[in-house]
């Protein structure tokens, strides 16, 4: 089903997508990817603050290349997000609704989501010239030091992504494949 | 013996590595568009859909296909009759890397120390793999490797034992494995045979093969027919969320081995399989 949603997420957006909805996404998000998920673990585990509030936000896993002159941002398509199953449990328990990525999450991260009510959703990886055009705005607003890693806070129109994980734990990288299987 | 200055290389190398990232071969572009005429799932071919309008709007707007530009992965083929003149070789390849990535807005993603994790900033060094052939000519491939699919990447240590069943055994664990974290429709790049670090080479090198072209030798021309139609079977489809497409193409490459072994390499990429030739 198509759906088109603003961002930050409340709870009852949540609650209505379903795993293999198309959506698209209008409003504010934010990126980190590997190294920004390890430095804000760590600014948890000494008690400090987060570079932003987390709470109802969606992150993007994202390191885009860099812009041209007169252009918000270069390619951005989504990163693996497996990657980033380590520390993301910690962030869904402070509030964070929704991720933007792709691959596989581990049981973990399932868990937390249903736990919290956040969404999981996949951008289509290896189309970042296409999404693009999509964010409107891009501002680094923590780690600049990171180069393409630090985090960024973007604004983004109808952002095309398919819910993988809903709320309730269902999985289309489970179910979807197991339908175009043949023996 | 031909005297080469160095910088031949390194400017070949800068115009080689936004080429490669902005714009795909055509028998790579041909396998995509015939995927989304084949595609059976209506998600599955609305992506494959987005990915081709990713492609135009790659090169119209000289915005790279995807984000993730890779290590620059280079093999130079060098005649040994060529001499190169004007300063070290290695340095002319990074240099032409270093300048490729800056100028032409690629993301540098390359760290000094794979514990360290300290961006270089100019995507270096690169990782060069030289051969020494017949000739007076410099061939340069550049294969800009994102590590989305090579994390999914697998070397198996089979035994003579183990045969053909067990080659393809070990081809489809790689694939079911590394399902959407590799970016699907992938291109799965087989290297059997030689020793741990030849087989892997060789499975690099088959990527840089066009899709289109079969092995030279007939059983295992057979052999990437029958992977790709097993491959084909998974359902893993476009994206991983379904469907006929998993695989573009299989392409195997082999060596002699040891009476002991049977190395095998699985390397896969993306449907980003990115790839530009010179001959100098």
């Amino acid at each position: 089903m198509e759906k088109h949603i603003n961002a930050p997420l409340s709870d009852d957006i949540v609650n209505e997508l379903k795993s293999g909805d198309y959506v698209y996404i209008t409003g504010t998000i934010y990126t980190a990817r590997d190294a920004a998920h390890k430095r804000m673990y760590e600014a948890l585990e000494r008690d400090e603050e987060l570079p932003f509030d987390i709470e109802g936000n969606i992150i993007y896993y994202l390191g885009p290349s860099p812009a041209r002159e007169g252009r918000p941002i270069g390619s951005a398509g989504p990163t693996t997000a497996t990657r980033m199953d380590k520390y993301t449990p910690s962030l869904l328990d402070l509030g964070l609704k929704g991720m933007i990525g792709k691959g596989k999450r581990r049981q973990n991260v399932k868990d937390a989501m249903i736990r919290n009510k956040a969404v999981y959703f996949a951008a289509v990886g290896g189309a970042g010239a296409i999404l693009s055009k999509c964010i409107v705005e891009s501002e680094v607003i923590a780690y600049d030091d990171l180069g393409t890693e630090a985090v960024r806070k973007l604004k983004v129109k109808d952002f095309p992504v398919i819910v993988v994980i809903d709320a309730k734990g269902n999985d289309l990288y489970e179910t979807a494949a197991l339908q175009y299987k043949k023996d | 013996m031909r005297e080469l200055n160095v910088s031949m290389i390194t400017n070949s190398l800068r115009d080689m590595c936004i080429e490669a990232t902005h714009f795909l071969t055509n028998d790579m572009k041909d396998c995509l568009y015939r995927a989304e005429k084949s595609e059976e799932s209506p998600l599955g071919k609305q992506i494959l859909k987005q990915l081709e309008e990713n492609l135009d709007i790659a090169g119209e707007d000289m915005i790279p296909i995807c984000q993730d530009t890779g290590m620059a992965v280079v093999f130079a083929e060098i005649g040994q009759d060529v001499h190169f003149t004007g300063g070290s070789l290695e340095d002319a390849i990074n240099e032409g890397v270093r300048r490729g990535y800056t100028e032409g807005y690629l993301r540098k993603s390359v760290v000094s120390d794979p514990l360290i994790r300290e961006n270089t900033k100019d995507n270096t060094p690169a990782v060069i793999h030289y051969e020494i052939v017949p000739g007076d000519k410099v061939r340069l491939t550049i294969a800009p490797k994102g590590f989305g699919s090579e994390n999914m990447s697998r070397i198996y240590m089979l035994k003579p034992a183990d045969g053909i069943e067990g080659v393809k055994e070990a081809i489809l664990n790689a694939v079911s494995e590394a399902g959407p974290n590799a970016c699907p429709p992938m291109v799965v790049g087989v290297g059997i045979g030689g020793t741990f670090e030849k087989c892997a080479i060789l499975a690099k090198k088959a990527l840089t093969r066009p899709v289109n072209k079969r092995s030279d030798v007939g059983y295992i021309a057979d052999l990437e027919a029958e992977m790709l139609e097993k491959i084909n079977k998974l359902g893993i489809g476009p994206g991983g969320l379904g469907g006929s497409t998993t695989a573009f193409a299989v392409n195997i490459e082999t060596y002699a081995t040891h009476i002991a072994g049977l190395p095998v390499a699985v390397n896969i990429c993306c449907h980003v399989n990115r790839h530009a030739v010179r001959i100098i």
